[in-house]
């Protein structure tokens, strides 16, 4: 089946990010494909390459990184509200794109279900 | 439908809204969500009296992170996050009540 | 592909304006998806209701006053507005109190539409 993914909230702050990372992961194990993950208001710290966790925390965004590079995921970061956020190509983690809001438009219309985490 | 519910019932009202308006289905409750699937919370009874119209699951790690894991009220289900997949894929269309 | 594709939308909106951005920004995702040809519905549940508020004057915040917009949203073919009957009574408010014309429905209905719908996004 066809998923996507929107994440409305950031790193740390609250539970969204870290909830949609392990729906993600298990969907991909189940043989589910992930159409796209959306990064949409807050979410779209998730994106910064300038985040430093502690070390003996999870990194989030290396995280997001690393399973879009195994997986091949589509991880779209909403331009309007990067910009609003301070989010840009200089310091977009690798893996992320910045995109216009059509593209959670149009990852609604393709998928199977769209699952939306958030605040 | 698949109704994902992320809040504790006793600082937000999202699951009551939810069990105000959704006419059916499925509830799932993750995150903070999991509290009111716990035994003496004081939203037990407005979920055991949904326990009629809807299928209700907890996602287990969200109790187990939480000391929770093992206060689940009887008949709420609990799932891991495969679960939350399957439940996601079964149903026509899901809905998150932030 | 999407072309062609006409999937029904739903946004459900339960919070109030400017204490957080999330009313903002669903309309930013709204008009998007009407530019998509898509079929749009707009819910105000709970504390979505004062979206729509008559009189808001945000000059006082230094925030961007959007209420405007919401009128707009027939220009763009997005019809389809549904308040609660509930959410409106339990704040003290009438379909009077609202900028724009809407639908107001009770919990049965409104539940019974959610249900159709293909996405659902809530903010």
């Amino acid at each position: 089946m066809l998923i996507a993914v929107t994440i409305n909230e950031g790193p740390y702050q609250h539970q969204a990010s870290d909830s949609a990372y392990l729906f993600c992961k298990a969907a991909l194990e189940k043989g589910h494909e992930i159409r796209r993950v959306f990064f949409y208001n807050d979410g779209v710290n998730n994106a910064s390459s300038l985040t430093e966790p502690p070390l003996d925390d999870r990194n989030i965004v290396a995280r997001w990184s690393k399973l879009a590079a195994d997986h091949k995921l589509d991880l779209v970061v909403c331009v309007a509200a990067a910009l609003r956020r301070g989010i840009k190509d200089d310091n977009l983690a690798p893996g992320f794109r910045i995109s216009g809001l059509g593209q959670l438009v149009e990852a609604g219309i393709e998928a199977d279900r769209l699952v939306t985490f958030g605040d | 439908m698949l109704h994902i519910v992320n809040k504790s019932p006793a600082e937000r009202n999202a699951l009551e809204s939810c069990l105000r308006v959704a006419q059916g289905g499925a509830i799932l409750l993750i995150e903070d969500g999991v509290y009111a699937a716990t035994r003496g919370n004081a939203a037990e009874n407005h979920l055991r009296d949904a326990l009629s119209r809807f299928k209700v699951y907890a996602l287990a790690p969200d109790l187990e992170a939480r000391g929770m894991g093992d206060r689940v009220m009887e008949g709420v289900a609990t799932v891991d996050y495969g679960g939350f997949v399957d439940l996601v894929a079964e149903h026509k269309n899901c809905q998150s009540w932030l | 592909m999407s072309e062609g594709t006409i999937k029904k939308f739903m946004f459900v909106n339960r919070k109030a304006p400017y204490g957080t951005i999330y009313a903002l920004e669903s309309l930013e995702v709204v008009l998007i998806t009407a530019a998509f040809d898509q079929d749009v519905s707009l819910v105000f549940l709970d504390d979505g209701v004062f979206q729509l508020k008559k009189g808001q004057q945000t000059k006082g915040i230094e925030n961007k006053n959007f209420s405007p917009t919401y009128r707009a949203l027939d220009g763009y073919d997005i019809e389809k507005l549904y308040v609660e009957a509930e959410s409106l009574a339990a704040r003290g408010l009438t379909e009077d109190d609202l900028l724009v014309d809407v639908t107001v429905m009770s919990r049965a209905e409104l539940g019974k539409l959610m249900d159709e719908m293909d996405v659902v996004l809530s903010f």
